[in-house]
């Protein structure tokens, strides 16, 4: 039985110098056979056996993560959460996401510090203008959250940035999602996984998987680095080494994994209480409870696997930032990393069934699947559950690179790529 | 971020180039008579092998020549490469 998060478990707990807290989860062994197992223990995987046990009441089932749970991407991405997407599908899928994080510190009994203070996008020259107040319609007649502002209301919103019209790509307007936000990356991850586990979820970490194995069409088990696992049912939730593990069981992705690098400053007081993006100069930017920037800088344009990336992507973000924000021109970089990302054509992500019976992939989600891990989690699981996909993930599926049924997000999509 | 041996100019910055994807994928000699599925693993689907992978490259910001490279993607090792048109070298 789980131990309840709350005031009086923390004054408890307190008294005894927090030396006494519960376990979040257990570490088990994996069992010889599960009804069903998510490879990968992100925030997408771990929100998926959560959804599974709770909704589905699938509770034998398993999570393999080759690392520790929250340690790719999941860890390592700028925690920004909107819904602002232009097509129908893309809006009923990131907007279910954001309702799910509204109720979601309450559902899971752990705060994951989602913050609504709003994601701006900017807009540079005339195109971009077009561009976004296309995409503020579209929001709105979708019942996304969207407002167009002026030049004068984006310096109002946020003083901070440079709106002088002298600059190399001077601020032309901008949209703003106030639903919008960030969260804190590892509580979401340690919140699933604490709520996974209390429903009898195996969290297995330091399991990689190996090979997938298959009876014909359809799946017997994984092959993992500790031991064989049989179950039917695989859902890979594996990010950047989708691919990979498609490559075991003999699929091809319409995927190209590549770094995106972020980097923080040295934390200071509050200086940007909100979410700058800008797409066309590649600068975005918010601020941690820490008081750190946290900058999202671009991928590079090479397949690799190296969870770093070069040099001049970070110089580029950074040269835009310092134009945009002349105040943070002695700003010292206290961090950089990379993760690898799983990019698809269209910039959409795939949560689908596959030729394969019992083989799931949730992949795809590129640049940005951070702000959909509550939503990706619910619907990868009902995919998993009824072998047929919800309503809302039903376009995302891998026979749309067949029939062209495309959902075109570059333009959402904050990453250029 | 590393150095890439472009076969007619020599030695240069990552930077200078442009990656181009996946090598050696024939354009379909008679596109009218493709079917929806070969046209989506022409077009769509991509190996995206972690390990040795053979790549096209281009010198975009040089003597705008596309060449061949193999590299491994698990460490951006290069380990060959070869100009448009050569055969590949075997593993």
């Amino acid at each position: 039985m789980r131990n309840k998060y709350s005031v009086f478990s923390l004054i408890k707990n307190a008294l005894s110098y927090h030396e006494n807290w519960q376990r979040a989860w257990k570490d088990p062994a994996p069992k010889k056979e599960y009804d069903a197992v998510i490879v990968g223990g992100g925030g997408h995987g771990l929100a998926t056996a959560y959804y599974l046990a709770k909704k589905h009441n699938m509770n034998n089932i398993a999570v393999v993560e080759k690392g520790w749970i929250g340690g790719g991407n999941t860890g390592r991405n700028t925690t920004i959460i909107r819904s602002n997407y232009l097509w129908d599908a893309s809006a009923g899928l990131y907007d279910h996401a954001l309702k799910i994080w509204e109720g979601l510190s309450q559902e899971l009994n752990y705060n994951v510090m989602f913050s609504q203070r709003g994601v701006m996008n900017l807009a540079h020259n005339l195109q971009d203008v077009r561009d976004l107040k296309r995409r503020t319609h579209a929001n709105r007649l979708n019942g996304i959250d969207a407002v167009y502002l002026s030049t004068e209301e984006v310096k109002k919103f946020c003083p901070i940035i440079n709106t002088s019209p002298d600059i190399r790509y001077p601020v032309l307007g901008g949209t703003l999602q106030r639903r919008a936000g960030t969260a804190r990356h590892d509580a979401v991850a340690w919140g699933y996984a604490r709520g996974a586990d209390a429903m009898g979820v195996d969290i297995i970490q330091n399991c990689e998987v190996k090979g997938v194995k298959r009876n014909g069409d359809s799946v017997e088990g994984i092959e993992t680095t500790k031991g064989f696992i049989k179950t039917k049912k695989v859902g890979v939730v594996a990010a950047g080494h989708s691919s990979v593990i498609a490559n075991m069981a003999g699929l091809r992705l319409p995927l190209e994994s590549k770094p995106l690098q972020a980097l923080v400053s040295e934390p200071v007081k509050p200086i940007i209480d909100t979410v700058v993006m800008s797409n066309a100069v590649h600068a975005y930017v918010s601020q941690s409870d820490k008081g750190e920037l946290v900058i999202g800088a671009g991928t590079d344009d090479y397949v690799s696997y190296t969870q770093k990336g070069s040099h001049q992507i970070v110089e580029g973000t950074l040269n835009a930032i310092l134009e945009l924000y002349p105040i943070f021109s002695r700003m010292r970089m206290l961090r950089q990393w990379g993760g690898i990302v799983d990019i698809c054509p269209d910039a959409s992500p795939i949560l689908s069934k596959t030729s394969i019976k019992g083989l799931y992939f949730n992949c795809g989600w590129g640049t940005g699947g951070f702000k959909a891990t509550p939503g990706s989690g619910d619907l990868f699981a009902h995919t998993i559950a009824n072998d047929e996909p919800h309503k809302l993930n039903a376009a995302f599926n891998l026979n749309r690179f067949v029939s062209g049924d495309l959902v075109d997000e570059h333009g959402a999509a904050a990453v250029a790529h | 971020m590393f150095l890439i041996n472009c076969p007619y100019c020599g030695e240069r910055d990552q930077q200078e180039f442009k990656a181009g994807g996946e090598a050696h994928i024939e354009r379909p000699k008679q596109p009218t008579e493709l079917s929806d599925d070969e046209w989506a693993e022409y077009l769509f689907m991509r190996k995206n092998i972690k390990g040795v992978q053979f790549e096209r490259w281009n010198h975009a910001h040089g003597c705008r020549k596309w060449f061949n490279m193999v590299r491994d993607t698990s460490n951006d090792e290069i380990k060959a490469i070869y100009k448009m048109g050569e055969k590949p070298p075997s593993q």
